[in-house]
């Protein structure tokens, strides 16, 4: 028999946090909208007519007056700390399941406050005056029924949990509806439509049918439905050496750089875990803060984490405290009209974070498949990434988006791993002036740079200086020896004969074309940017892409 | 039918027929079919372009092995392409500051799954065997600047980790050497046309099988030029579609 627990929900939390967050009264309809779809309304809307599912535009249509909110689950979990801080003033050892929803064991508390009524009135009231948010109770043995339990707001009688889970629709084991995973959604609407419409009826069939006609997961579930143990006997504790520490210096202050901080130890958590053939499905989060407080929430699961899941919770974890932090430092003389009031945050930034898988189970999904290449080498790859952007820094790993432009140093983006691939210039409009494949293999940012003297060697087995992405610049002369220019009706002056890139010797030309200008922002007051490019090949070199811009000479790009 | 088992290449890797395998098609067809030593060899190369692929003694880049590769940059591209493009493995160049990832992308890279580090510092040997756990096909630069020790241990680190690496150097034991020379543009005249195609001779030589050398001459970016007689072997075989950026003449 699972230990009696006690679930404190807050209904509609994804709303109640983006209200909170942006400032709307609580009694406006509001719903918070994942892909165009509600996820969650406020009760005033759902009285209105708004229900989970609808479509953004028939949520509207039903409710005009309806403040919509993208989702944003780095919100919800940062706004939620507080109610947790006050839960656990109560009572330590809280976990949190998701943002709405903590669980505590029951023992404590009702030990504490003479009574499991008592103790569940004492939390509501706490986190009523500390955060200012409306929750509710819900006692039974094992999480799964006490978070039934607390979304009807009863106490569930010692040893009466199956009878009170027998009626439930069968639905329930697939709530929150989105976020159970798909087979266990297929499996839910496979039951219904073979006539088993409640926990009872399903966990009324007996154990060896259900897992030879359903599978394991369906073992899994009747035994939720009966209100037996969650977890199969597998759990154990793992040895203390599967923890991960990593030091920050300087400390983490800032919102971002938690969120950075927190993508390596997770990655080689995961990692540890897999090696293992273990998974997560219950993580404590440690916190030591420059001035030696320590800080711990322990984060559990139902399913076990994949290395996303612990990511993200270590960053929203960072990310509350973080938040906690910053507000309980600076806010003497702020109104707390807000409702992030209290909470017991960090008083610095924060230097140590360990990170310990309390609970793991045995996998088989999640396991690295047999010849040792993982099945998803976008994964792998991720992990590797990730690591050498702790080794470098965030900025030193990046992928390249296409976007639009003229040049072909123009056209590409180099965005840091990890951040959102997004063009700095939209593609689909014409450029004019722009260069025609193919394109030169070797570039050079094209803007106003100084020419340092750097090797011009275009072979690929020299390019690994440290500034190589300076643009040589280059000298053109003609067959008298005297420089070549572009007049201003982009015309040479002269046939080029002989170059001299800065650093190699001179060169002979043997084949060139252009000048082809390329005018940019010619609006501009200044005049904006206004060059001419010139394909040349030469001997015993690379063909160039040279530029002239200002009567002086650089390359662009190399075609090796 | 226990060695079956080998046959059926992991599902990450369907593109791993390289020279004359039946491309898409290759993981479907090998899971009904008894294994054969040339489909087991298959699982453990990383395809190549057509003509590239018929200089390699085992039709494409073998993994956990270090091939040292010298000359132009479209050779890198070249070499990098149909992996990228047609499995989909990931590749990384470390080292490079100044890569036109405009002509990577035209040579048929898939630059989503292409990782850079332009600038590794002094961490090189850390970096790059960082990636050799993750990524399967590494190209580095400034690998002159590795000691003794260091080059032992990433070729070891690729051997482990059935990784490719690319060094764009020379690499003392590398399993093998690719050289490019002789890059000749086509397309300019004297003050009209624009650069269209480069013709280039590939060395390719090394140890064990790959000791006997090979050349051949590429055309490896834009239509080969208007004057090029096709040669016999240059009409595509195995491949579905005809590589365009990528031909043999000669």
């Amino acid at each position: 028999m699972p230990i009696r627990t006690i679930a404190v929900w807050c209904p509609d939390w994804p709303v109640v946090a983006a209200s909170a967050v942006e400032g709307v009264p609580p009694q406006r309809p509001a719903a918070v909208l994942t892909a165009n779809r509600v996820l969650a309304c406020s009760a005033t809307a759902r009285a209105d007519g708004v229900r989970r599912g609808l479509r953004k535009r028939e949520a509207q249509s039903r409710c005009p007056e309806l403040v919509v909110f993208d989702d944003d689950p780095d919100r919800d979990a940062r706004v939620f700390e507080p109610v947790v801080c006050a839960v656990e003033a109560l009572s330590p050892g809280v976990e949190m399941v998701r943002p709405g929803l903590v669980v505590v064991a029951a023992r404590g508390p009702a030990g504490y406050y003479g009574g499991e009524q008592e103790a569940a009135e004492r939390i509501v009231d706490q986190v009523a005056v500390e955060a200012g948010v409306e929750c509710q109770v819900g006692i039974a043995e094992g999480i799964f029924a006490a978070t039934l339990a607390a979304h009807r707001g009863v106490i569930v009688d010692p040893g009466r949990t199956p009878e009170f889970l027998a009626p439930l629709g069968i639905t329930e084991l697939v709530q929150p509806a989105g976020t159970a995973p798909r087979h266990r959604e297929e499996l839910i609407g496979l039951l219904r439509r073979l006539g088993l419409r409640t926990l009872g009826a399903f966990g009324a069939l007996p154990v060896r049918d259900v897992a030879s006609r359903f599978g394991a997961d369906a073992v899994l579930a009747r035994r939720l439905a009966r209100g037996d143990d969650e977890r199969p006997l597998a759990k154990r504790r793992p040895p203390i050496d599967l923890a991960v520490t990593q030091q920050f210096d300087p400390p983490v202050e800032r919102v971002d750089a938690a969120a950075f901080a927190a993508r390596q130890p997770a990655a080689r958590l995961h990692e540890l875990l897999a090696d293992r053939g273990l998974a997560c499905t219950r993580l404590e989060v440690h916190a030591e803060t420059e001035h030696g407080e320590e800080l711990v929430r322990t984060w559990r699961c139902a399913e076990p984490l994949t290395p996303s899941g612990i990511n993200d919770r270590v960053r929203w974890q960072l990310d509350a405290w973080v938040t906690a932090g910053a507000i309980a430092g600076h806010n003497t003389d702020i109104d707390t009209g807000s409702r992030q009031r209290g909470g017991v945050g960090p008083s610095g930034g924060i230097v140590l974070l360990r990170l310990v898988p309390a609970e793991v189970v045995p996998v088989g999904s999640l396991q690295r498949s047999l010849w040792g290449e993982t099945g998803d080498g976008d994964e792998r790859a991720s992990r590797a990434l990730v690591r050498v952007q702790g080794l470098l820094g965030p900025e030193s790993v990046f992928t390249a988006v296409l976007g639009g432009g003229r040049d072909p140093a123009q056209r590409v983006r180099l965005v840091p791993w990890g951040d959102e691939r997004v063009p700095d210039r939209p593609v689909e409009p014409p450029w004019p002036g722009r260069l025609p494949p193919p394109s030169p293999a070797t570039v050079f940012p094209a803007g106003p740079q100084n020419p340092a003297g750097a090797d011009g060697a275009a072979n690929i087995a020299s390019a690994g200086g440290p500034d190589r992405a300076v643009a040589p610049s280059v000298e053109v002369f003609d067959a008298d020896g005297r420089p070549v220019g572009v007049t201003a009706r982009a015309v040479l002056t002269a046939h080029p004969h002989r170059l001299v890139v800065a650093g190699e010797p001179e060169r002979a030309v043997t084949g060139w074309a252009g000048p082809w200008p390329v005018e940019e922002r010619w609006w501009e007051p200044d005049g904006g940017r206004r060059r001419a490019r010139l394909q040349v090949t030469v001997v015993d070199g690379p063909a160039l892409l040279l530029a002239c811009e200002n009567s002086r000479w650089r390359v662009e790009g190399i075609y090796d | 039918m226990g060695v079956s088992a080998v046959a059926v290449a992991p599902a990450s890797e369907p593109d791993e027929a390289a020279g004359t395998g039946t491309g898409a098609g290759a993981v479907g067809a090998a899971a009904g079919r008894l294994a054969t030593p040339a489909s087991a060899l298959r699982a453990q190369t990383v395809a190549v372009p057509g003509p590239l692929a018929r200089l390699l003694p085992w039709g494409g880049l073998r993994r956990g092995s270090v091939v040292a590769v010298r000359g132009p940059t479209s050779l890198l591209f070249a070499l990098l392409s149909t992996a990228s493009s047609r499995s989909s493995v990931w590749a990384a160049v470390v080292g490079r500051p100044d890569l036109g990832l405009l002509a990577a992308a035209e040579a048929g890279i898939a630059i989503e799954r292409l990782a850079l580090v332009p600038r590794p510092g002094a961490e090189l040997a850390t970096v790059t065997a960082a990636l050799l756990d993750g990524i399967d096909l590494v190209a580095v630069a400034g690998v002159q600047r590795l000691s003794t020790a260091e080059v032992r241990r990433l070729t070891g680190r690729a051997r482990q980790r059935g990784a490719v690496l690319l060094a764009l150097g020379d690499w003392p034991g590398a399993d093998l050497r690719l050289d490019g020379e002789g890059a000749v543009w086509t397309g300019l005249g004297s003050g009209h046309g624009r650069l269209r195609s480069m013709r280039l001779t590939v060395r390719a030589g090394g140890r064990g099988a790959a000791a006997r050398q090979r050349t051949a001459e590429l055309v490896l970016v834009g239509a080969p030029p208007p004057a090029a007689e096709p040669s016999a072997d240059d009409a595509p075989t195995e491949n579905a579609a005809p590589d365009p950026l990528l031909r043999s003449v000669g």
